[in-house]
């Protein structure tokens, strides 16, 4: 390492260790870029991917309040896309570049939303526990490290923070409705409470990149963690609600102060992570056809710039 | 009742701040979309006329909204994404607020439900009625094709419905011109969207200009639809409360004239699309679409006439 190099890493690691913003024309360390980029382009293709399972019941909306509202969430997540797509930007990644790598496959999203929508009732859960457990992960996201990361979390936080309880709101909803209602919500609620808890990730033992992320102030806490702060916070609101969480582990531990829960099932995990969860083809396939669809419409546009741009010029 | 707010309040102790519960817009179930407006009937109007009259242009702003949507996570780009799930909402909230005004100018409009049925006459309207009880344009719920057809679409739909609007606004109804009054502003809007991106594909590359001729040529067919004159809308028109479509077509036409010559755009020679003895759209005529368009919308609701959401 030259001398210049460990000046500029001794200057990042000081800026780390004071907890400072590290700025798209810092120095920063070639490991600590990619890690970023993958981590907030993964980020960004959920939030895009994620505009699937929803988004596909707004034509079905049982209520025209409800389609309002649902049409408003999944454009936010179309909105946090594109702020994520920004930040990964001043790390000198193209949108069209991540693009091309979530279609590959080359660039994972989370693999939550590779299950499926089955009821009405899967947007409130999807709200409650999906949305719960991103704020989760995503509040300590606010104080990474990386400037415009943690400053594109801070308005992605309010407005999750606000579909999870939107989400609460429709089940509560139906829970005052039929018993239909009520089968529907708990039944959403049985399938979603598992993949919501592999959204933490592998147990920190076997999670190879988490002390690094941790080090260089990426990640703030470990997924067990994050994953027992989230059953903590979801037992009351379930009893809130009126539903059960289908785990006959799960009770109150007087001496750890926190509840004790059973394990999810990580070879299901490792499934829909390695592709073959219930629907990771079609999202991708939904996406890549959306992408090659509109290909000719930006060409148009591109095209048009560029003419414009000449006119004015001539 | 049960307090949404304190739910949470309890469950995260004294510092909620890093939640951020409780910012930005609020989540009110029983929000009454009419509520604050001066909801009597202008003196000398029929409460079932001006019902029919707003079903009319509430259906043709809810069944657009539901077409627009189908774009949602299909656009061109992320941008376009946005956009266009704008444009749905604007309808949709403007259908909201006319099918509710239908049904408190005329309680019998609204199909009947089961007793004790929680379903809001809004609801009741858009996801109780069949195909034939539906009075929008037919040009609001043909299907989707590419992304030249949601331009043209739009373009010819909000041009005739900013018209309309702009003189809605001076309503004898207060209700109508106060949905008037928004819906001007946010329709300026969907025209302007339209108009950029019908001169970018008109210029931008052979293919671009190749498809949007395509569309035009589909979708314009259905145009002179949106000016074809009802009973409801000449009657409401003389007691001024509703507007007389016939009287607006001259004007949109000037301002599509413009986007044409502008985009190098021949206006389309097509005859207007049929009726069927005379009844379009407005009558309740629809095209073979809308059963299934209506099929998808109404299906959940209708598994659950009673339930609440």
């Amino acid at each position: 390492m030259t001398a210049t190099e460990s000046e500029l890493q001794g200057g990042f690691d000081q800026t780390l260790a004071h907890n400072d913003r590290i700025e798209p024309r810092d120095w920063m360390p070639e490991g600590y870029r990619k890690t970023l980029v993958r981590q907030i382009a993964q980020h960004a293709h959920s939030e895009i991917i994620g505009m699937q399972p929803e988004g596909g019941w707004i034509t079905r909306a049982p209520s025209l309040r409800r389609k309002a509202i649902l049409l408003a969430k999944v454009q936010d997540e179309a909105g946090h896309g594109l702020y994520l797509y920004s930040a990964c930007e001043t790390l000198g990644v193209s949108r069209a570049e991540l693009t091309e790598m979530l279609l590959s496959g080359r660039q994972k999203y989370s693999s939550i939303f590779n299950y499926p929508t089955l009821s009405y009732a899967d947007v409130g859960t999807i709200g409650w526990l999906v949305d719960g457990a991103a704020i989760c992960n995503q509040v300590p996201l606010c104080r990474t490290s990386f400037g415009p990361y943690g400053r594109a979390m801070i308005r992605i936080c309010k407005e999750e923070s606000f579909h999870q309880r939107q989400g609460f709101e429709l089940l509560m909803t139906m829970m005052r409705g039929t018993d239909a209602q009520r089968a529907m919500v708990q039944e959403s609620v049985d399938r979603f409470w598992w993949p919501a808890l592999m959204m933490f990730g592998p147990p920190d033992d076997e999670s190879p990149n988490t002390a690094q992320s941790m080090a260089w102030g990426i990640k703030r806490n470990t997924n067990d963690e994050l994953r027992q702060r989230f059953v903590d916070m979801s037992v009351p609101q379930a009893e809130a609600l009126g539903v059960t969480f289908p785990d006959p582990e799960l009770r109150w531990n007087d001496e750890r102060g926190a509840h004790d829960f059973g394990t999810p099932d990580w070879d299901e995990f490792m499934q829909v992570v390695k592709g073959d969860g219930p629907c990771n083809r079609q999202r991708i396939a939904h996406r890549r056809r959306a992408h090659e669809d509109g290909a000719w419409v930006r060409e148009a546009a591109t095209a048009f710039a560029a003419r414009s741009t000449t006119e004015v010029g001539a | 009742m049960t307090d949404h707010d304190s739910v949470y309040d309890g469950l995260l102790g004294s510092d909620t701040s890093h939640w951020a519960f409780g910012q930005g817009r609020e989540t009110s179930p029983s929000e009454d979309p009419l509520a604050g407006v001066d909801s009597t009937l202008p003196e000398g109007v029929d409460g079932a006329e001006l019902a029919a009259y707003c079903l009319m242009l509430g259906d043709d702003a809810l069944v657009l909204s539901h077409r627009i949507s189908e774009w949602c996570s299909r656009a061109p780009d992320l941008e376009d994404d946005i956009a266009l799930a704008n444009i749905a909402l604007d309808l949709l909230g403007q259908a909201r607020l006319l099918l509710a005004r239908a049904a408190a100018a005329d309680p019998g409009i609204a199909p009947s439900l089961p007793a004790g049925s929680p379903v809001p006459p809004e609801d009741a309207l858009a996801f109780f009625r069949e195909a034939g009880e539906f009075r929008n344009a037919r040009i609001m719920e043909l299907p989707n094709g590419d992304f030249a057809h949601v331009v043209v679409r739009v373009l010819l739909a909000s041009s005739a419905r900013l018209a309309i609007m702009e003189r809605l606004a001076a309503s004898r109804d207060h209700v109508l011109a106060a949905v008037a009054a928004k819906g001007v502003k946010e329709l300026t809007y969907h025209r302007d969207y339209a108009g950029r991106w019908f001169l970018t594909l008109a210029q931008g590359t052979d293919e671009s200009r190749r498809r949007l001729l395509a569309a035009l040529d589909l979708v314009w067919p259905l145009y002179a639809e949106m000016f074809a004159a009802h009973p409801v809308e000449v009657s409401l028109g003389e007691a001024g409360v509703g507007v007389d479509p016939t009287t607006v077509a001259d004007e949109v036409d000037v301002v599509l004239e413009q986007v044409f010559a502008m985009s190098g755009v021949e206006r389309p020679e097509r005859q207007p699309l049929a009726g069927v003895r005379g009844r379009l759209g407005r009558h309740g005529l629809h095209t073979e679409a809308m059963s299934l368009l209506l099929a998808q919308m109404q299906v959940v609701a209708r598994a659950h006439p009673e339930g609440r959401w």
